[in-house]
């Protein structure tokens, strides 16, 4: 038996001060064989929590890998959802794209600044791990009720945060989306999503293979920042988590930049066998990790690794969170060829350890073992648990509602105008203005249109994104909410013409022990999973971020979803708001008498209730296929589609957005109405798989054909004319409506328009 | 004609621009290392935007001292072209290339967005096709671009007629409003009294093709290429 180093007696305090159960720690004694010391027993508490492996959530994750199986196109997915950092999608003349979104947000909830920047930073690193070249960034972002000072500390330090981290790294934040609900009071979601670009023969495995090859530690030097942050992510924030700060790590950018031009020109020299980087639970999750791919051992000494404090045990070093650090694994004999690289780019760069027979993860300090643990029980044999369920009870009182209660507003066009003035509706330019979102000159749609848009050099290809959730949906009714939250995102790339290929999740939610909770994550991962079969979309992969509750309850059940689409031809592309006077308004899809769970009744009546509005996902399926097909046959000029704030918003969105501050006159509603149809549903209810488009004129029939041959209703609305919008119940300048629109956020944070 | 982009650790638009002049314009182009010694015969030397060493103490206080800007200097006096954009800019300004000092923006945030610029001056060869208070729509993308010099700096640049670009509105109009990041003057862009060295806070090679939504920075580069009163090496 190995001998292995004790420093401290592991006591009943001890296994608990880590997050370790009874029968997790019995588990350790069996894979051991013995007693754990405090460095192997801190190995454990961070791979086995909830951040790195899914202990609460598999038997759930698993289900969107069973779908995956049953969908057609299987060849398209180059990786697979678990198989490595981030799943790889083909796209077509030997490129691939690669991505994930993550959270960062108890982090971002304890110093919003560090925490939002290092959320982008790590999912940087996973897609650059793989050897794709980062070329967008996106994010979802979540604050409770943005009048509160608190909110706004948060929301100010976290989009300044991300600011700095991708503005340095050069790689454009292209959008995303930002909700203001009092739900996040406290606890705000911070995900961060990225995309790659990669050669389909130029993929990087995370795995140690090889016996002999050398193992190399590269980047930033280890500090105890962010000691024990992958354990800390795991617990519900109490008003104490502020003293948890050492747990939030520091980035550095410039550092980062250096090892993303470093890694991918070390790739080309065909002298990497696996890459690594170094993110929650650091050093032990990127050894175990690679050793357990690659089916093989890894032994490192500890002396070797660069350090930025004086002091540290091994077990501070084996759990550092520290930033910008990646593990290399480089074919012995070219050792001098890769270190060139790293001395060029000026970089830390150790030979920490090697591949050995075997299938540990050795760790020595000095020649002296201190940690010695089978790498796939540490990487993947962690426990798996199913977890209670139970319908909660809230729901049977919110899907309560009565609309004979709910009277119409009186003056349309002032609801519409406090619509477009509530800041989750409101302009997000505050936000996207201080992000460089044109940087690598591939942007070609820009943040506030329905999908951000980017081209890829050297072909035709667009790449559009979108993320999405509207999470009140989720709340009133988890399983149709999750369905929404995909049809939505879907429908948002398929309203720029591309064809959605892919989707990655990140998945919000409170405590899973509580059986309430757990049944929220259980029917919305059902939901998405129902939507992406129906629309054909594959799951590339996803996050889990459990425990998002602060001291006064759970957030509201936030499956932040991203669709990836793929636009055969850049010149086909869609933008969302009017082009032209004189084209002509439709409305493609069926407008019903649904408020429930809608911005509308929640602005204008203060109510969060009722369900969600129907989905019927052959519908919604049609309906992307036609957007699709009218963008490729160049048929229209805008798309966009209805969501929060209904048909009224969405036509002052089209206005207002387009760069001449065209105006609208709507007099085809009566074609819409009928005797169930209440106006305030009508005008700002929430119906599914509706968008509007705007059309030349002499394309007229050969829209609404096309429209009929997707089994489509499509109605005239109007004109795209003037400089109003125009509708049967309200008359607005659209200098006004942008007004309204455009400052609501910096009328809150910076007392006031800026220039 | 052909041009240099310079690489710092940190630079970020290098590809860019390296796009556009030599995919787009077709200018025969080089990227060169910031460690290289030797700067290879060019017309134009570009640097380009970025965050060359994270910004670290001040915006290009670190990137001077790369040996490459021994030549670029060099390369300068020679009367040879040196364009700066953005980081570029500020590391025109560390290096004593052009006079003057960058602060952080009045609203103390990033700004990336599409502004108005007037053409101050047609009189250097980055300008030259260019009409007196032509306006140009071209985005910025910076957190310190708050153009800053004294009195005696500012009088003798607008005596020299060194002010090329200032930060303007649609109708051409320079004031306090259309003054997006606090700089004197409204400054967006100056050059030497030699006219071979522009610095410019905007990113022309943002604005060079018609799918990013505006071509009006392609005019730089086609006012190098059109060369009138400078004649190239």
């Amino acid at each position: 038996m190995t001998t292995v180093a004790v420093e401290k007696k592991i006591t009943p305090e001890i296994i608990k001060a880590h997050g370790i159960t009874t029968d997790e720690y019995n588990r350790i004694l069996k894979i051991l064989g013995r007693e754990p010391n405090l460095t192997e027993l801190g190995m454990f508490s961070v791979m086995w929590s909830e951040h790195c492996s899914y202990k609460n959530s598999k038997p759930i994750l698993k289900l969107f890998s069973k779908m995956n199986a049953e969908l057609p196109r299987q060849e398209q997915l180059l990786v697979k959802p678990g198989e490595e950092n981030a799943g790889i999608i083909d796209i077509g003349e030997g490129w691939a794209i690669c991505f994930k979104i993550e959270s960062h947000n108890h982090p971002s909830a304890i110093e919003p600044f560090q925490g939002a920047a290092t959320g982008v930073g790590g999912i940087l690193r996973d897609i650059f791990t793989m050897g794709a070249r980062p070329v967008l960034l996106m994010n979802s972002l979540r604050f409770g009720d943005l009048n509160q000072p608190m909110t706004q500390r948060l929301f100010k330090g976290v989009v300044a945060g991300i600011s700095h981290y991708g503005n340095c790294m050069g790689i454009p934040t292209v959008g995303g989306e930002v909700y203001f609900d009092p739900c996040y009071e406290g606890n705000p979601l911070v995900n961060a999503m990225a995309l790659g670009l990669i050669r389909t023969d130029e993929i990087v495995r995370g795995s140690a293979t090889g016996i002999g090859n050398s193992v190399y530690y590269l980047g930033a030097a280890t500090g105890r920042d962010g000691l024990g942050g992958a354990a800390f992510a795991s617990k519900e924030l109490s008003e104490e988590s502020h003293e948890d700060r050492p747990a939030v790590q520091a980035g550095d950018p410039f550092m980062e930049k250096l090892l993303l031009e470093a890694c991918l020109e070390l790739l080309k020299t065909d002298a990497v066998v696996g890459m690594q980087d170094m993110g929650a639970a650091g050093l032990t999750c990127a050894g175990c990790e690679t050793a357990s791919r690659g089916n093989s051992a890894v032994e490192i000494d500890l002396k070797y690794v660069p350090r930025r404090e004086t002091g540290m045990v091994p077990y501070e070093i084996m759990l550092s969170e520290s930033q910008e650090r990646m593990l290399v694994i480089v074919k012995k004999g070219r050792e001098s060829e890769v270190e060139r690289i790293f001395e060029k780019w000026d970089l830390h760069a150790a030979r920490i350890g090697e591949v050995v027979p075997g299938h540990d993860y050795i760790v020595k300090d000095n020649g002296k073992i201190v940690a010695q643990i089978p790498a796939k029980a540490l990487a993947d044999d962690g426990p798996v648990y199913i977890r209670e369920e139970q319908r909660p009870a809230y729901l049977n009182e919110t899907a309560q509602l009565d609309l004979a209660k709910i009277s119409e507003p009186k003056d349309f066009g002032a609801t519409l105008l406090k619509l477009l003035g509530h800041p989750s509706i409101a302009s997000k330019a505050w936000v996207w203005e201080q992000y460089d979102h044109m940087v690598r000159t591939d942007t070609v749609l820009y943040p506030g249109h329905d999908a951000a848009l980017i081209r890829v050099k050297g072909t035709k290809k667009g790449i559009a994104v979108a993320t999405d959730c509207n999470s009140l949906y989720v709340y009133l009714d988890p399983r149709r909410g999750g369905n929404i939250a995909v049809a939505e995102a879907a429908r948002n790339v398929a309203c720029t013409g591309a064809r959605p290929v892919g989707m990655s999740n990140c998945l919000n939610y409170g405590n899973p022990m509580k059986p309430e909770i757990f049944w929220q994550f259980h029917q919305s991962v059902l939901g998405l999973i129902e939507s992406c079969k129906a629309l054909e979309i594959p799951v590339t992969g996803g996050n889990v971020s459990f425990y998002n509750e602060s001291p006064q309850a759970a957030v509201f059940p936030t499956p932040t979803i991203t669709i990836v689409g793929l636009l055969d031809d850049i010149e086909n592309r869609v933008p969302s708001s009017f082009q032209n006077e004189g084209d002509l308004i439709f409305i493609v899809g069926e407008t019903k008498n649904e408020i429930g769970a809608s911005h509308y009744l929640m602005v204008e009546h203060g109510l969060q209730k009722g369900v969600p509005p129907e989905l019927d996902l052959i519908r919604e399926k049609k309906l992307q296929n036609f957007l699709i097909a009218a963008a490729a046959q160049k048929q229209v000029n805008s798309a966009h589609d209805t969501s929060e704030g209904g048909l009224a918003v969405a036509l002052a969105e089209c206005c207002l957005k387009s760069s001449k501050g065209l105006g609208a006159v709507i007099d085809g509603l009566e074609l819409i109405r009928n005797s169930d149809l209440r106006e305030d549903a009508l005008y700002f209810g929430e119906s599914q798989s509706r968008v509007v488009i705007s059309v030349n004129a002499s394309k007229k029939e050969s829209v609404i054909r096309l429209a009929m041959d997707h089994d489509l209703s499509i109605l005239p609305l109007g004109k795209v004319f003037g400089r109003e919008l125009v509708m049967d119940k309200l008359q607005v300048p659209v200098t006004q409506l942008k007004s309204v629109f455009d400052s609501a956020i910096p009328n809150i944070m910076d007392g006031g328009l800026s220039s | 004609m052909k041009a240099a982009v310079i690489v710092f650790p940190g630079s970020n638009c290098d590809t860019d621009c390296f796009h556009a002049l030599h995919s787009v314009m077709g200018i025969s182009t080089e990227m060169v290392w910031h460690k290289d010694a030797v700067l290879p015969k060019v017309d134009l030397v570009v640097l380009p935007g970025g965050f060359s060493y994270g910004d670290y103490l001040r915006t290009g206080a670190i990137a001077k001292f790369s040996p490459i800007m021994d030549e670029v200097k060099k390369h300068a006096e020679r009367g040879g072209l040196v364009l700066g954009i953005c980081n570029g800019f500020q590391i025109l300004l560390e290096a004593g290339l052009l006079p003057g000092a960058m602060l952080r923006n009045r609203s103390q945030h990033f700004i990336c967005k599409h502004v108005w610029l007037k053409t101050e001056s047609n009189q250097t060869p980055f300008t030259s096709i260019l009409k007196p208070g032509e306006l140009l729509n071209v985005p910025v993308a910076h957190g310190e671009g708050n153009y800053y010099c004294d009195d005696a700096t500012l009088k003798s640049l607008q005596d020299g007629k060194q002010i090329i670009f200032s930060y303007s509105n649609e109708k051409g109009e320079v004031n306090e409003r259309t003054n997006i990041n606090g700089s004197r003057a409204n400054i967006a862009g100056i050059c030497n009294a030699k006219r071979n060295v522009l610095g410019m806070m905007p990113h022309p090679e943002r604005a060079s093709e018609p799918v990013l939504g505006s071509w009006d920075g392609k005019k730089l580069w086609e006012s190098l290429l059109s060369q009138g009163g400078v004649v190239l090496r």
